[in-house]
């Protein structure tokens, strides 16, 4: 499924990296700890994280992850954004708990 | 040249695809008690050249637009029974293509019924289904062979030379959260421009990150140097500060001494030294405490596995010279030298 159909159906606000909307995604990941995101997200995954500093547009961008979600509004460092605009990696923001995130994410058939 | 070599792949392909991967498997009918008139209209309507009869689940015939045209000519309308005299020539389902390509070559209608092996119809194919079938199949060969080149392992291969090592070296710099995974980020690049296999540049960018944000979060500062050759990839991290007071405790999945605003950042989490473990083909980590660490980790490419052995024996011109201080790795013994 392409990220920018998952932006439209969960209604996510595009905060960074317009340039990679355009990706087929396959999976995704949950974790806030770096080091598991680093051991679990898989290329060209989501990752959906409470997390809104710097460190995830490194983690995102060594992993080839398709974009990072971040929820229940949590603020993105502005340098963040600027790394993440720099990279081409989205930065989608939502209002939603993780959990709820991931349970939608599921139902639209992104398992893996 | 290169046309001869693509023809040759379609006649190929014309064997490996069978007809029941090209069909529509939407097919229109028509039993032999339809009249001609309104099966003059069905093939109207769809814009299509002819359809199969079928009674009672077995298929008695095909009729086409060119027996339209002499139903019209008689002047009268008839049922399609009366214009479906001769036997049908049928195709089956799990058939190459290449078989339905003789049909058309050898017969010439416009269209075949598929039959399955019990002699019912499942579809009916056309010239159109077959090209569309094989530049499906061209464009899924076409992608697999972009992948398969993507894939390729060919680490530093087009450097022509007896022996070949490109060294690269970072500075780490103590709580420097901002740059965190600059080092393991230009090493990653560097290691795709070189032409390293994905899974071997995966694997170096997660452990060379744990590695750097290891010096950021503990130490006073430190150094990250990586070796790059063709048979593997030597990262050798270096850092002064407090070092590490047990290193078989430090190594263990989810100790961690990280404090409380580290781990806020969500670092800390005591996966680092575990994950570098996880990806590296060797790891060695040694330390003196209250003064230094260091630790060392090599990528072995998919291609080179075998020398995986060798090289862990082996010491290496890289370290040849800087004698490990308290050793506690887990693919060599642990060992102890007079301190540098």
């Amino acid at each position: 499924m392409k990220l920018r159909q998952i932006v439209d159906i969960l209604s996510l606000t595009v905060m960074a990296g317009h340039a990679g909307l355009d990706t087929e995604v396959t999976g995704g990941y949950a974790a806030d700890l770096v080091s598991c995101a680093m051991a679990g997200a898989q290329k060209d995954g989501l990752w959906v994280t409470l997390q809104g500093h710097l460190n995830i547009v490194a983690v995102a961008s060594l992993l080839d992850l398709a974009a990072i979600i971040v929820t229940e509004n949590k603020v993105v460092e502005p340098e963040a954004l600027a790394k993440a605009n720099e990279e081409g990696i989205p930065i989608l923001s939502t209002p939603c708990t993780t959990f709820e995130v991931v349970g939608r994410l599921w139902e639209m058939g992104v398992r893996r | 040249m290169e046309e001869r070599r693509q023809l040759t792949r379609v006649e190929e392909l014309t064997y490996e695809v069978k007809i029941e991967q090209v069909m529509t498997t939407d097919v229109l009918t028509v039993t032999p008690e339809t009249m001609m008139s309104e099966a003059k209209e069905l093939l109207r309507n769809r814009r299509i050249s002819g359809m199969p009869v079928v009674e009672k689940g077995r298929l008695a015939g095909v009729i086409s637009t060119e027996d339209i045209i002499t139903t019209l000519e008689l002047g009268k309308d008839v049922a399609v029974r009366e214009k479906i005299g001769h036997p049908v020539r049928t195709c089956f389902a799990d058939e190459p293509l290449a078989q339905a390509i003789r049909r058309f070559d050898m017969y010439g209608y416009g269209r075949y019924p598929v039959v399955n092996r019990r002699g019912r119809l499942v579809d009916i194919i056309t010239q159109g289904d077959i090209i569309h079938g094989l530049l499906r199949a061209l464009e899924a060969d076409y992608h697999e062979e972009e992948t398969l080149k993507h894939e390729a392992s060919y680490l530093l291969e087009h450097v022509d030379s007896e022996r070949t090592r490109l060294f690269l070296s970072y500075r780490v710099r103590a709580r420097d959260f901002v740059h965190a995974g600059d080092a393991a980020r230009q090493i990653k690049r560097a290691l795709v421009r070189l032409g390293a296999h994905p899974q071997a540049v995966r694997r170096m960018a997660i452990a060379t990150f744990e590695a750097e944000t290891n010096i950021i979060i503990h130490s006073n500062g430190g150094r990250i140097a990586v070796l790059i050759q063709p048979s593997a990839i030597r990262v050798r991290a270096t850092d002064t500060g407090p070092g590490i007071p047990d290193v078989d405790l430090a190594m263990q999945p989810g100790f961690s001494t990280a404090p409380d605003w580290v781990r806020e950042m969500g670092f800390g989490s005591g996966m680092g030294l575990a994950n570098i473990r996880r990806c590296a083909s060797t790891m060695h980590l040694a330390s003196i405490p209250g003064r230094k660490t260091c630790l060392e980790y090599t990528v072995i490419p998919e291609k080179s596995i075998a020398l995986r052995e060798q090289l862990t024996r082996s010491q290496n011109d890289f370290t040849r010279n800087r004698r490990p201080i308290i050793a506690n790795g887990k693919d060599r013994p642990a060992q102890i030298d007079e301190p540098g």
